[in-house]
């Protein structure tokens, strides 16, 4: 399929990239594609520039911070992630890395790209925030962090901005974690999907595919009676579409977060 | 910063199959349209368009990827392996064969996509499980629905 007309830039740091980013209107990040490309292909938006990430080898690693924060580059692809002995540490990101797509996409996707688009059916967005996760973004005047609970502003929105980069993804140490999902085929798209951890005070769940944004809720226990009260406290008003209806959706959200904490205690014991 | 001005198109530089190639493309041709059109290989095919089918997948520096998700302008310095490079001279290989054999093809036109899928499968895991052929094949679709002879000739080859 012919894309629309685009200008491509490959800049060689994140410096350069936030520059070219902020130099023209209608420029956007290139990662790994999956997403970007076909949204092009489907004339749902048209970039005027696509901003080429791929020699920006600071945005890469996969590291283990000291204090045992995870560390992952913005550029870190699936496969990438399911492979690294670090990000084991936290292994549900791997898991949940495992169940998306398939290995193509796996192969070029990002963790970064898949945040920044913030598609509401996309795995980590909810996973992110329930594991306490904070956001490095840099821009021509410097670096900023945010934590992922703010990071995420709307439907394919968050809070990296014009002349913005997300570089950073730091993850708490952690173990307690679950996820948990309806999809449309195995390793397909989310209709409903939920995210846990248990290793703070209070569990953290986070529902996704029902609003524009990861919805956090905190239940004040971890059994399953208190989880769907804390999802029904919540008054979700999800979508309907050819997939669910918003009431189904709406009962969905209370099974797969139950299911989520469940897989959490079952993970912390 | 002039390294970093956009560009409407550039000229790349790509090995495929051990050939190297120097072309001038548009920023928004994407790569299987550079290997089927300006390369004239089109044994990859084009089947959904969507990242979806995976009939156009090759192997990118080693790594399958889905070839309409990728531009060819982000190729630039890569080197690529299409279904084209799998056969050793004139002879099919064991892979190629073993498709054959196992009537693991009907149409074809999934064929493309499932080898290059299956050969980044076997050079990973050289004695793969069928779980894991299954999950190695996850992004390819076959309409004639054969997917149980593609799994019978996958684990031929790797038993």
């Amino acid at each position: 399929m012919l894309l629309p007309e685009v200008g491509y830039a490959r800049p060689s740091t994140v410096d350069e990239a936030v520059h070219v980013l902020a130099s023209h209107d209608g420029a956007r990040p290139l990662a790994g594609g999956q997403t970007i490309l076909n949204v092009m292909k489907s004339r749902a938006a048209a970039p005027d520039v696509l901003v080429d990430l791929q020699d920006l080898d600071e945005l890469r690693g996969i590291e283990l911070a000291a204090d045992g924060t995870l560390v992952l580059g913005a550029m870190a692809t699936y496969s990438e992630v399911i492979a690294s002995a670090e990000a084991r540490a936290r292994p549900i990101l791997g898991e949940v890395c495992a169940q998306i797509a398939d290995v193509q996409v796996r192969n070029r996707g990002t963790v970064g790209g898949n945040i920044c688009s913030n598609d509401p059916t996309n795995h980590l967005p909810p996973l992110l925030v329930a594991l306490g996760t904070t956001m490095t973004i840099a821009s021509s005047a410097g670096e900023r962090t945010v934590p992922a609970e703010e990071f995420f502003v709307g439907v394919y929105a968050t809070a990296a901005g014009p002349g913005e980069l997300l570089t950073k993804i730091s993850i708490p140490a952690g173990k307690g974690d679950g996820f948990a999902a309806v999809t449309i085929g195995k390793d397909g798209t989310c209709i409903v999907s939920a995210a846990a951890s248990l290793d703070g005070d209070a569990p953290r769940v986070v529902v996704g595919c029902v609003h524009g944004v990861p919805v956090l809720v905190r239940p004040d226990g971890a059994d399953e009676e208190a989880v769907r009260r804390a999802v029904r406290g919540a008054n979700l008003e999800p979508p309907s579409d050819v997939h669910a209806s918003a009431d189904y959706r709406r009962h969905l959200a209370e099974v797969v977060a139950a299911r989520a904490v469940q897989r959490a205690r079952t993970r912390r014991s | 910063m002039a390294a970093t001005a956009p560009v409407g198109g550039k000229t790349v530089t790509v090995r495929v199959n051990g050939t190297t190639y120097e072309r001038e493309v548009e920023a928004r041709r994407l790569l299987i349209h550079f290997l089927r059109d300006d390369l004239d290989l089109t044994g990859s095919h084009v089947g959904c368009d969507t990242g979806n089918c995976g009939a156009c997948s090759v192997l990118y520096d080693g790594t399958l990827v889905k070839s309409c998700m990728l531009l060819a302008v982000q190729a630039d310095g890569a080197s690529i392996e299409t279904v084209e490079g799998l056969a050793e001279g004139d002879e099919l290989n064991d892979l190629q064969q073993a498709f054959g054999a196992h009537h693991a093809l009907q149409c074809g036109y999934c064929t493309p996509g499932m080898l290059m899928s299956a050969t980044a499968l076997l050079r990973e895991k050289p004695h793969p499980t069928e779980d894991e052929i299954r999950k190695g094949i996850q992004g390819n679709i076959c309409r004639c629905t054969g997917y149980v002879n593609i799994v019978e000739a996958i684990k031929s080859v790797g038993a």
